[in-house]
C-alpha cells in the first residue's frame, strides 16, 4: 500500500511537471549571448545569393558585435505559410525575412501591423534609387514602406542552340530575335521546330510557363488599378491563356510542370525542350540543373518583339516583433545596396532592382551561356517592362490558370473547358 | 476544565493506527490509484488530442485567414465544403486509392505471412526484412517511386519499353497516377501487415495443421480451412487500421505530386489530406482546412462503426 501511494504521487508529480514543462516551452524565446554581440537572424527562401557569395561573413567582419544566423527554405510555397503562422503567433520569426513579389500586395494590404515601417529606421535612405515600380509596390496607403527591394525578374528567352541547329533554325541570338517579333512568331517557329526536331524534344517546357511569360509582360493582369478583380474580363488574360493552350494542344510543349515535375529539372540537361522564357533569376537555376556538361549549349535572347516583362523578384522586410530593428535595418540596407546587388547578379543571376546597380551590370556577359550579353538583355527588358498592378490573390489565380493549362496539354481537356474550370476554381476559392 | 476533554462538535478524533479511518483511506486510495496511473496519458491526450479537436471545431465555424483575425461564420464553411465539387472529387479519390492500395496490400500480406509461417532456411532473415519498407521514411520512398514512375527517364517506363509498351505519363493520367501511388503504399505497408498476420498465425495451434495434413489437406486447403478462420479477428483489425490509414493518405501523393497539394491538373490524385493541406497552407484558409479536418474525422468514425458492425454480424453468424 505504501508503495502504491508513493508511485501514485510520483505519477501525479510527473504529470504535473510535464505539463509545466510544456507550458514553459510555449513561452520560451531566444536567448541573447552575454558577451555584447547582437545575433541577427535571417530567414529566406530559395537562392538570394548572400550566403553563396559570403556576404554575411563579410558583413560580420566589417561590423564587430554582429553575428548573423541564416536559414533558407527551398520552396517559397512552403516558406510563406510557415512564416505566416509564426507572424500570427508572434514567435519564431527572424529579424530579417524575405518577401516574394507575389506576396507583397497581400503584405501591404493586410499585414501593415506585422512589419516594420522602414521610413523610421536606418534603412530609410535606401528607399530611393529603385526602378520606378519596385518600392511603391511595398508601400501602404499611409506611405509606410514594408520592404527593401532585392532583385527583379526581367525576362528573356533561353534556348538550346545545339537543338535549334539540328532543327535548322537560327542559333545566333540576333538572328533568332529577328525571327521573333511577337508571341505568335514564337509559336510559329515552334511549329517549324517540331517538324524537324530531334526525337523527344519539344519546343518549350510547358503551357503554364508559356502563359506566365506572356502575362508577365502585361500591365493589368488580375486586378485593375482600383483593386477590383478583373481576371475574368481582362482580354489580356484570356488571350494569354488561349495562346498557351493552343501551343499545348499543338504538341509544342514537353508537358513538364515548372518547379514541380522532376522531369522539368532533368529536361535542362537532357533536352526535352529547346526553349524557355526565363526570368533572370532562372539563369542560375538552369546552370545548376544542366551542370558543367551544359556549358555552351544554352544561349539567351530577348523576348519576342523586344518586349519587357517582370516575373518574380523579392523584398527584405523586418517583422514588427524583431528586437533588433535598427541593426536589422542596417543589414538590409547593406545587402540591398547597389554594389551588393551587382555582385549577386554576377554570381547567381538575380537581376538588381536599383538603377545604380543596373548601370553597373549593363555590360555583363555569361560564358556558360555562350557569352550571351545577359546584362544588356535583362536591362532592356526591365526598362521596357510595364508597371504591373499586383493584387493579394495573384498567386491563387496564377496557380489555377497553370493547372488548367496542364490539363489541356496532358489530359486532353479542351481549352474552353479548362478556362471554365480555372474560373470555377478561382471563384470557389476567392469568391 | 472537564469540558475541554470532550471533543468539540464537528472536530474529528485524531486517527490512531489500525482504526477504521485508516482502512477507509486505503480503500479510497485503492479506488483512486488506477486513475492516477492513467492520468498522464489522459492529461497528455487532453492537451494534444482533445483540445486540438475541440479547437479545430471552433476554428471551422470561423473565417480564419492565416495572419488575420477570426471572424464568426457559423456553418458557412460546411455549406461551402458540402457544395464543393472538389471536396467530392477528393473524397472519391481517397476511396479509390484506398481500395487500390488496401485490397492488394492485405491479400499479398496474407499470402506472405502464410509462406513465412512454414519452416524454412533463413526464416528469421525473411521475417525481419519484411519490416524494412515500413522503417523507410515516407518521403524517401515516395521520392524514389516518383523517379521510378517518371515519364521520360523512369525505370518503369523503361521496363515497359522493353516489352514494347509506349511510355506512360504516370503523373498526369487519372488511373495511372492512382496506381503509382497505391504501389508506394503497398510497398510500404505489406510487410508490416504480413508480420501482424504472422503473429496471428502463431497463435493457431500447430496440431490443427498436422491433423489437416494427416487428413491429406493440401497447403491451400490448410490455408483456407485452418488459417483463415483462425485469423479472422486479426484480419478485421488490419482492415480497420488500413482503412483509417487510407482515409488519411497524405505524404505519398504530396511527394508524388512534387510537393504540391493539387493532386494533378484535374485533381486526379488529390486525397482529402491533400485537399485540407491545400486549403490551409496554399490558400491560408485555416477555417476551411479545419472544416475538412472535422468532416474527415466524422467520416472515419462512421467507417470504423460500419467496420465493427460488419465484424459483429459475421462473428455472430
Amino acid at each position: 500500500m505504501k508503495n502504491i501511494r508513493k508511485t501514485s504521487t510520483a505519477a501525479l508529480t510527473t504529470a504535473v511537471a510535464g505539463t509545466l514543462l510544456l507550458a514553459a516551452c510555449g513561452g520560451g524565446g531566444g536567448s541573447a549571448p552575454d558577451d555584447g554581440t547582437t545575433v541577427l537572424t535571417v530567414g529566406l527562401f530559395g537562392t538570394f545569393g548572400y550566403e553563396e557569395l559570403g556576404l554575411f561573413d563579410r558583413y560580420e567582419a566589417e561590423h564587430p558585435g554582429i553575428t548573423i544566423t541564416y536559414e533558407s527554405t527551398q520552396g517559397e510555397d512552403k516558406y510563406w505559410p510557415a512564416l505566416q503562422t509564426r507572424l500570427a503567433s508572434g514567435s519564431g520569426v527572424a529579424d530579417v525575412q524575405g518577401i516574394e513579389v507575389a506576396r507583397i500586395a497581400d503584405v501591404v494590404a493586410n499585414q501593415q501591423d506585422l512589419w516594420t515601417d522602414l521610413r523610421n529606421t536606418a534603412a530609410a535612405p535606401s528607399i530611393d534609387g529603385y526602378v520606378e515600380w519596385k518600392e511603391p509596390a511595398a508601400t501602404t496607403a499611409d506611405g509606410a514602406v514594408l520592404g527593401l527591394g532585392t532583385d527583379i525578374g526581367p525576362m528573356g528567352i533561353c534556348y538550346r542552340s545545339d537543338l535549334l541547329a539540328q532543327a535548322g533554325l537560327p542559333t545566333d541570338p540576333a538572328a533568332l530575335s529577328a525571327r521573333l517579333t511577337s508571341w505568335d512568331d514564337y509559336v510559329a517557329l515552334g511549329t517549324e521546330y517540331r517538324a524537324a526536331a530531334p526525337a523527344g524534344s519539344a519546343w518549350m517546357d510547358s503551357a503554364g510557363g508559356f502563359y506566365n511569360a506572356i502575362i508577365s509582360t502585361e500591365q493589368e493582369i488580375y486586378y485593375d488599378a482600383t483593386g477590383n478583380l478583373v481576371h475574368e474580363s481582362n482580354p489580356a488574360v484570356r488571350s494569354a491563356f488561349d495562346t498557351a493552350a493552343a501551343a499545348g494542344q499543338a504538341g509544342l510543349t514537353a508537358r513538364l510542370e515548372q518547379f514541380v515535375d522532376p522531369g522539368w529539372d532533368a529536361g535542362f540537361a537532357s533536352g526535352s525542350f529547346a526553349t524557355i522564357a526565363c526570368p533572370s533569376w532562372m539563369i542560375g537555376y538552369i546552370k545548376g540543373k544542366a551542370g558543367d556538361a551544359g556549358s555552351g549549349l544554352w544561349n539567351v535572347t530577348t523576348l519576342p518583339g523586344g518586349a519587357g516583362g517582370n516575373w518574380g523578384g523579392a523584398y527584405l522586410g523586418i517583422p514588427a516583433s524583431s528586437e533588433h530593428v535598427e541593426e536589422a535595418a542596417e543589414l538590409i540596407a547593406w545587402l540591398t545596396a547597389p554594389e551588393q546587388q551587382a555582385e549577386v547578379f554576377a554570381s547567381v543571376g538575380n537581376f538588381p532592382s536599383t538603377t545604380a546597380a543596373i548601370a553597373m551590370v549593363g555590360d555583363a556577359t555569361d560564358p556558360w551561356f555562350n557569352g550571351a550579353p545577359i546584362g544588356q538583355i535583362f536591362s532592356d527588358s526591365s526598362t521596357n517592362a510595364p508597371v504591373q498592378i499586383l493584387g493579394p490573390e495573384d498567386g491563387v489565380i496564377k496557380s489555377a490558370m497553370v493547372q488548367a493549362l496542364l490539363s489541356v496539354e496532358a489530359n486532353g481537356v479542351t481549352p474552353a473547358d479548362a478556362w471554365n474550370s480555372a474560373l470555377a476554381d478561382v471563384n470557389n476559392q476567392v469568391g | 476544565m472537564p469540558t475541554t476533554l470532550r471533543p468539540a462538535p464537528g472536530v474529528r478524533t485524531p486517527p490512531r493506527a489500525g482504526t477504521p479511518w485508516r482502512t477507509r483511506l486505503f480503500q479510497v486510495e485503492e479506488r483512486t490509484a488506477p486513475y492516477a496511473y492513467i492520468a498522464p496519458f489522459f492529461l497528455l491526450f487532453a492537451a494534444f488530442g482533445l483540445f486540438p479537436l475541440v479547437y479545430t471545431a471552433w476554428i471551422s465555424l470561423h473565417s480564419y485567414k492565416l495572419g488575420s483575425d477570426m471572424e464568426w461564420l457559423g456553418l458557412d464553411n460546411y455549406t461551402w465544403l458540402l457544395s464543393n465539387p472538389e471536396f467530392y472529387n477528393a473524397l472519391w479519390k481517397t476511396v479509390t486509392i484506398g481500395v487500390l492500395s488496401t485490397v492488394p496490400q492485405l491479400a499479398i500480406a496474407l499470402g506472405l505471412a502464410h509462406l513465412l509461417n512454414y519452416r524454412m532456411r533463413g526464416r528469421t532473415f525473411f521475417r525481419v526484412s519484411m519490416i524494412m519498407p515500413y522503417a523507410t521514411s515516407v518521403a524517401a520512398a515516395a521520392l524514389v517511386f516518383a523517379q521510378l514512375f517518371g515519364r521520360d527517364a523512369g525505370a518503369v517506363n523503361w521496363l515497359l519499353g522493353i516489352v514494347g509498351v509506349d511510355a506512360v505519363d504516370w503523373r498526369n493520367g487519372d488511373w495511372t497516377a492512382q496506381v503509382a501511388i497505391s504501389v508506394i503504399v503497398i510497398w510500404r505497408w505489406t510487410g508490416y501487415n504480413a508480420l501482424i498476420y504472422l503473429a496471428g498465425m502463431q497463435s493457431i495451434s500447430q496440431d490443427l495443421y498436422e491433423a489437416a495434413a494427416l487428413d491429406g489437406a493440401s497447403r491451400w486447403q490448410q490455408f483456407r480451412h485452418v488459417t483463415l478462420p483462425g485469423l479472422r479477428p486479426t484480419i478485421l483489425f488490419t482492415i480497420v487500421v488500413s482503412t483509417i490509414g487510407a482515409s488519411q493518405l497524405f505524404g505519398e501523393p504530396l511527394i508524388f505530386g512534387g510537393g504540391k497539394p493539387d493532386g494533378g491538373a484535374l485533381g486526379q490524385y488529390q486525397t482529402l489530406g491533400l485537399f485540407m493541406y491545400q486549403q490551409g497552407w496554399t490558400y491560408g484558409s485555416l477555417g476551411r482546412a479545419a472544416t475538412v479536418a472535422w468532416v474527415t474525422f466524422l467520416l472515419i468514425i462512421v467507417l470504423v462503426l460500419v467496420n465493427t458492425r460488419l465484424a459483429k454480424r459475421r462473428a455472430s453468424k
